[in-house]
C-alpha cells in the first residue's frame, strides 16, 4: 500500500492537468438529470401566477374558479405562507407571495399545484385578482433623488475639485440591463418527507444560502429541509436568488404530494435578477502626459424593486470605479436606486462590468484627446505593486521573482506588453460574403465595411469583499477502494459546491489526485449534509472550496503517515477561509475591502457596415493573469465563454422596459450570441501566482465579461468615429450621423 | 431515483385523446396525446419520461431541443406530435455516433452541457452530410444552436475533431 511522504501528483488527472470532466459522459449520453429532467411518482406540477403591473395595490384575490377547476389541488396567496412573508439573500424584503401590493411586473401573487403543467397554467388564468393600478417609479435617477437606495457608497481621496489637469474628459454612459439567461430553465421538485419534512431538488448557486431563506418561509426548522443538488443549466448570477424553492415547498406542504415547478423562457426573465443597468457620468482629468490627475463619478445602478445582492454590487462598483489605475484625486458617488423596474443582482462581473465599460471608454477618450496609443496610455497608469487602490487598499501578492527585478511589477504592464506579440490579424484577401457584417443576409460586397481596432481592460475582485465570512466547508474519507478500484485507495470527497459547468467538480478530482497521490476520487452529492461551500460566484469556488478540499487532504495525508487504510478509513473535515477583508467606510469609502484582484485585457477587432450599422467581431485576442493555470481546458473554457457575454452585451443583450414592463422576455426578442456571432478567440494565458491563495490560482471566471465589452466598443469607435457611450450598441447608433 | 410521471391523461380522461405511436431512439413508443398541438418535445419528456432533447424556449430559438425526424433535424418543440404517427425520432441518445460524443468530451465543449444534446444531433447530421466541414460551414450549421457557456469556439473544435475521428475510422 502506498504511503507518501511528499505527495506525488496523479499525472494523468492531477491539479494542472486536463482530466475528462467527472460530468461529461453523462451529459453527452442524455443521460443527464437537470432540475427540469426529474419526475417523481404521484408528481404534481406547480405554476406561478405573476402580476402583469410593475406597481399595483392588490384589492382582493379570488381563487374559487381555480380550485374548482378538476386537477387543481392547491392555489395559495400570500396568506397561505407558513413562515416569515419576505425572504432576500442579504436583506429579507422580497414577499414569499404578494401581500396586498406588487412592485414589479412578474411579482409572483399566487401559486398552484395541478395534475399537469397545463392544466396548472389554465386554472392560474381563472384567479381573479382585483388590482388597484399605480403610477410606477422607473427612473433610477429620480429614486436618488427621492432617497429610495439600497446604498449609497462614495469614495474620497485628496481633492479632486481643485486639481488641475492639462485635459479634461466628461461623458455621460449608459448600460443597458442584461440577463444572465442560463439555458436551462429555474426548475425543481419538492417531495415531502414521512416526518413532515421536505426534501428540495434544486438548481442553485448557494446551497445553504437557499435553506437560511427556505427555513423561516415554511416555518419549519432547517434541519427538516433537506437540499439536495438536481443538474444545473449554467447559471451566471441568475440562480444566487431564489425562484422556485419557496413556491414549490409550500405547494408540496400544503398537497403532501410531489410537486415539479419549471418556469417557461418567458418565466424566467421575469423569475430571476438581471444585470443592473447603469446611468454613469465621468469626469477624467489627466495631465500633459495622459497621467490620471483626478476622477469623479456618478454610478446609479438601478436596482429594482427588491434587494437582493443591490448592497453588494453597488460597493464593487464604486471600490472598482476607476479601474487598474493610478489616480491621486477621486470623488466617487455611488447608488443602488429603488425602483418598480424588475429587481437586479448578481451576473457574471457583478458591479465591476458597468464602471468598466465608462472608465475604458474614458482611457480612450482622453488618449484620443492627447494623441496617444490606447495602450500606452494605460502602460503609464497602470497599478504595481506598492500602489494604492482608491479604496487605499495596496496592491500585493505579485509574482516574487518579478517583484525583485528592480522597478515596481505592475501586473497590468505585464499584460500589456504581451501585446507586441501578437499581431491584429490582417483583412484577408478574398474574404467570403459571409465573413462580413450582415454575414449570410448577403448585406454588402464590402463597399462601407470599415474595420477597427479597439483595446479594453478589466479588474474584477475575485471572493467576496466588503468584511463578509466568506469561507467554505470540505469532507474527504480515505479509504482501501474494493475490487472495482483495483483495491487502491479511493478518496470520498462531499462538498456543497455548485458545479454550474464551470467544471468544479472535476477541479476537486483533480486536487484530491495531487494531495494524495491516489487514483480514484468519487464526489459524494451535492447536499445540505455537507458544511455550507458558499456561492459558486465571484469567481470564488477554485479558491474556496478548492482550498477546502485541499486542506482536507492535506489533513487527511497528515494522519496516513502513521495508519494503515487496512485498519479503517481515514476522514477529515476542514473549513477553509481567506484571509478577512475590512468594510468600506461609509463616508470615504476607504478599507482593505477585497482579497484577491484579477485582470484581463481584450483586443477587439471589428468590421463595421457604417451604412446599415452591422458590425462583425472579427477576432478577440485575450491577455488574462490567472495566477496558476489549474485546468488548461477549462480555464479556457471560462475565458471563452466570459468572453461571448461580454460581447453580447457590447452589441445585442438588453431587457428592453418600458414604464416597468419587460418588453423582450424571450430568446426571439432578446439575443443572444449565437456562433455565427462570435470570432476566433486567441488567448495569451499569464501565471503570475498569487502567493496567498492555494496552488497560487487567481480567480479567471469573471474579468473577460468585464473587459471584452469596452474592447469591442471602443473597435467600433475606431471604425466609425462615433462617441458611442451606451451599450448595447445597435445599428441605429451607427447609422445616425454625429451631432456636429 | 427519479422515474418517469404517470400519463396524465389518467386524471383528466373526459378529453379525448388521440394515440399517436412512433419510433423514438429505435424503440416503438405509443402516447394518448390528449392536447391539441402538444409537441413533440412535450410528448417525448413530459409524457414519456425520454428527457435526453431539452427544452429551453419552447420557440424555436434555442435548439437545445434538436432531435431527427425521419433523418432530417427539426426543433422538436415545433413539432406537433400528432403529425409524428408512424415516424421515425432520433434524440442524442440514439442520433449520434461515437466519436462525435468522445470529441465534444475530449476537446471541452461540455460546460453545463444544457445546449449538448441539441448541439450533438446537429453535428451528428451536419458530419453525415459534410464529412470534413470547414469553419464557416460549421458555424452555419450550428447556428441555430446557442450555447451559452462556451463561446462555441470548443465546439468548433470538436467538431473538427469528430471529423478527423471519423476519417480515420472509415475504410
Ligand atoms: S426548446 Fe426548441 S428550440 Fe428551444
Ligand atoms: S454548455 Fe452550457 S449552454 Fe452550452
Amino acid at each position: 500500500m502506498p504511503e507518501p511522504t511528499t505527495p506525488t501528483p496523479w499525472a494523468a488527472g492531477g491539479v494542472g492537468h486536463s482530466p475528462i470532466r467527472p460530468d461529461a459522459e453523462a451529459k453527452v449520453n442524455g443521460a443527464f438529470d437537470y432540475a427540469s429532467d426529474l419526475a417523481f411518482d404521484g408528481m404534481l406540477w406547480g405554476h406561478t401566477l405573476r402580476s402583469p403591473h410593475p406597481r399595483a395595490r392588490i384589492r382582493s384575490v379570488d381563487t374559487g374558479p381555480a380550485l374548482a377547476l378538476p386537477g387543481v389541488a392547491a392555489v395559495l396567496t400570500a396568506a397561505d405562507v407558513p413562515g416569515k412573508l419576505h425572504y432576500g439573500l442579504i436583506e429579507a424584503d422580497q414577499p414569499v407571495l404578494a401581500p396586498g401590493e406588487v412592485n414589479y411586473q412578474g411579482e409572483a401573487v399566487a401559486i398552484i399545484a395541478a395534475d399537469t403543467l397545463d392544466l396548472a397554467r389554465r386554472a392560474a388564468a381563472l384567479i381573479d385578482v382585483d388590482y388597484e393600478i399605480l403610477e410606477p417609479r422607473c427612473d433610477a435617477g429620480e429614486a436618488v433623488a427621492a432617497g429610495d437606495c439600497f446604498r449609497y457608497q462614495p469614495v474620497r481621496v485628496g481633492d479632486p475639485d481643485t486639481a488641475r489637469a492639462a485635459v479634461v474628459v466628461a461623458r455621460e454612459y449608459e448600460v443597458g440591463m442584461q440577463d444572465q439567461a442560463p439555458l436551462g430553465p429555474e426548475s425543481g421538485v419538492a417531495v415531502p418527507a414521512p416526518d413532515g419534512g421536505l426534501v428540495l431538488h434544486v438548481a442553485t448557486q448557494w446551497l445553504h444560502s437557499d435553506l437560511d431563506q427556505i427555513a423561516p418561509c415554511l416555518g419549519l426548522e432547517p434541519g427538516r429541509i433537506h437540499l439536495t443538488m438536481a443538474g444545473i443549466g449554467g447559471a451566471f448570477g441568475a440562480r444566487e436568488d431564489l425562484s422556485v424553492q419557496i413556491h414549490m415547498a409550500m405547494l408540496a406542504l400544503r398537497t403532501g404530494r410531489p410537486v415539479k415547478m419549471m418556469y417557461d423562457r418567458a418565466e424566467s426573465f421575469l423569475g430571476h435578477v438581471h444585470r443592473h443597468p447603469a446611468r454613469m457620468r465621468y469626469e477624467h482629468g489627466a495631465d500633459a502626459d495622459g497621467r490620471l490627475v483626478y476622477v469623479k463619478a456618478h454610478i446609479v445602478l438601478d436596482g429594482g424593486a427588491y434587494a437582493s445582492t443591490t448592497e453588494a454590487v453597488v460597493g464593487n462598483a464604486a471600490s472598482l470605479a476607476v479601474g487598474p489605475y493610478n489616480v491621486e484625486h477621486v470623488s466617487i458617488d455611488a447608488w443602488g436606486a429603488r425602483t418598480n423596474n424588475p429587481p437586479c443582482g448578481a451576473m457574471r462581473g457583478f458591479g465591476g462590468v458597468q464602471t468598466c465599460f465608462a472608465y475604458e471608454s474614458q482611457m480612450d477618450a482622453l488618449a484620443d484627446a492627447l494623441g496617444l496609443d490606447p495602450l500606452e496610455i494605460r502602460r503609464r497608469n497602470a497599478l504595481a505593486q506598492g500602489d494604492q487602490l482608491i479604496t487605499g487598499q495596496v496592491v500585493d501578492a505579485v509574482d516574487p521573482d518579478k517583484a525583485a527585478a528592480g522597478a515596481p511589477f505592475s501586473p497590468l504592464r505585464d499584460l500589456i506588453d504581451r501585446f507586441a506579440d501578437l499581431p491584429v490579424p490582417p483583412v484577408p484577401a478574398g474574404r467570403d460574403i459571409v465573413d462580413l457584417p450582415g454575414g449570410t443576409g448577403n448585406t454588402t460586397h464590402g463597399e462601407g465595411v470599415r474595420r477597427g481596432v479597439g483595446y479594453g481592460v478589466g479588474l474584477k475582485n475575485i471572493c467576496y469583499s466588503e468584511g463578509f465570512d466568506d469561507y467554505s466547508t470540505a469532507r474527504v474519507r480515505l479509504e482501501l477502494g474494493g475490487p472495482e478500484h483495483d483495491g487502491e485507495p479511493v478518496a470520498y470527497v462531499h462538498t456543497a459546491a455548485a458545479e454550474v459547468g464551470q467544471g468544479h467538480w472535476n477541479l476537486q478530482q483533480q486536487i484530491a489526485r495531487t494531495e494524495l497521490g491516489i487514483r480514484h476520487v468519487v464526489l459524494l452529492p451535492n447536499d445540505t449534509k455537507a458544511g455550507s461551500a458558499g456561492s459558486s460566484s465571484a469567481s470564488r469556488q477554485s479558491y474556496m472550496t478548492g482550498g477546502a478540499v485541499k486542506a482536507a487532504c492535506e489533513a487527511v495525508r497528515e494522519l496516513w503517515h502513521d495508519r494503515d487504510l487496512a485498519d479503517g478509513p481515514i476522514e477529515a473535515v476542514r473549513v477553509f477561509r481567506h484571509r478577512a477583508t475590512k468594510p468600506m467606510d461609509p463616508v470615504t469609502g476607504q478599507g482593505e475591502s477585497h482579497v484577491q484582484l484579477a485582470l484581463c485585457v481584450h483586443r477587439a477587432t471589428v468590421d463595421v457596415d457604417v451604412e446599415l450599422g452591422l458590425v462583425k467581431v472579427v477576432d478577440l485576442t485575450c491577455v488574462q493573469d490567472v495566477g496558476t493555470i489549474l485546468n488548461p481546458v477549462a480555464l479556457e473554457g471560462q475565458i471563452h465563454g466570459g468572453t461571448a457575454q461580454g460581447l453580447g452585451l457590447a452589441v445585442m443583450e438588453e431587457i428592453i422596459t418600458r414604464d416597468g414592463h419587460v418588453a423582450n422576455a424571450s430568446f426571439t426578442d432578446y439575443l443572444i450570441p449565437t456562433i455565427l456571432d462570435m470570432p476566433p478567440m486567441r488567448l495569451r494565458i499569464v501565471e503570475n501566482a498569487d502567493p496567498d491563495a492555494p496552488y497560487g490560482l487567481r480567480g479567471a471566471g469573471e474579468p473577460p465579461t468585464l473587459s471584452s465589452t469596452p474592447a469591442i466598443v471602443a473597435a467600433i469607435r475606431d471604425a466609425t468615429g462615433l462617441p458611442l457611450t451606451r451599450v448595447p450598441v445597435q445599428p441605429e447608433h451607427l447609422t445616425v450621423r454625429r451631432p456636429s | 431515483m427519479t422515474q418517469p410521471a404517470t400519463g396524465p391523461a389518467a386524471a383528466t380522461a373526459a378529453v379525448t385523446a388521440i394515440r399517436v405511436t412512433m419510433r423514438v431512439d429505435g424503440a416503438e413508443v405509443a402516447a394518448d396525446v390528449d392536447r391539441p398541438g402538444e409537441s413533440l418535445l412535450s410528448t417525448l419528456r413530459d409524457r414519456l419520461g425520454l428527457t435526453g432533447a431539452k427544452n429551453a424556449c419552447e420557440q424555436g430559438e434555442c435548439g437545445s431541443c434538436t432531435v431527427l425526424l425521419d433523418g432530417d433535424p427539426v426543433c422538436a418543440c415545433l413539432v406537433a406530435t400528432a403529425q409524428c404517427e408512424g415516424r421515425e425520432v432520433q434524440t442524442v441518445v440514439g442520433a449520434v455516433p461515437r466519436p462525435v460524443r468522445d470529441a465534444f468530451v475530449q476537446r471541452g465543449a461540455v460546460q453545463c452541457g444544457f445546449c449538448t444534446p441539441g448541439l450533438l444531433v446537429a453535428v451528428a447530421d451536419l458530419l453525415r452530410r459534410e464529412p470534413d466541414p470547414a469553419d464557416a460551414r460549421i458555424r452555419e450549421a450550428l447556428a441555430g444552436n446557442l450555447c451559452r457557456c462556451t463561446g462555441y469556439e470548443k465546439i468548433i473544435d470538436a467538431v473538427h475533431t469528430a471529423a478527423a475521428t471519423m476519417a480515420g475510422d472509415r475504410p
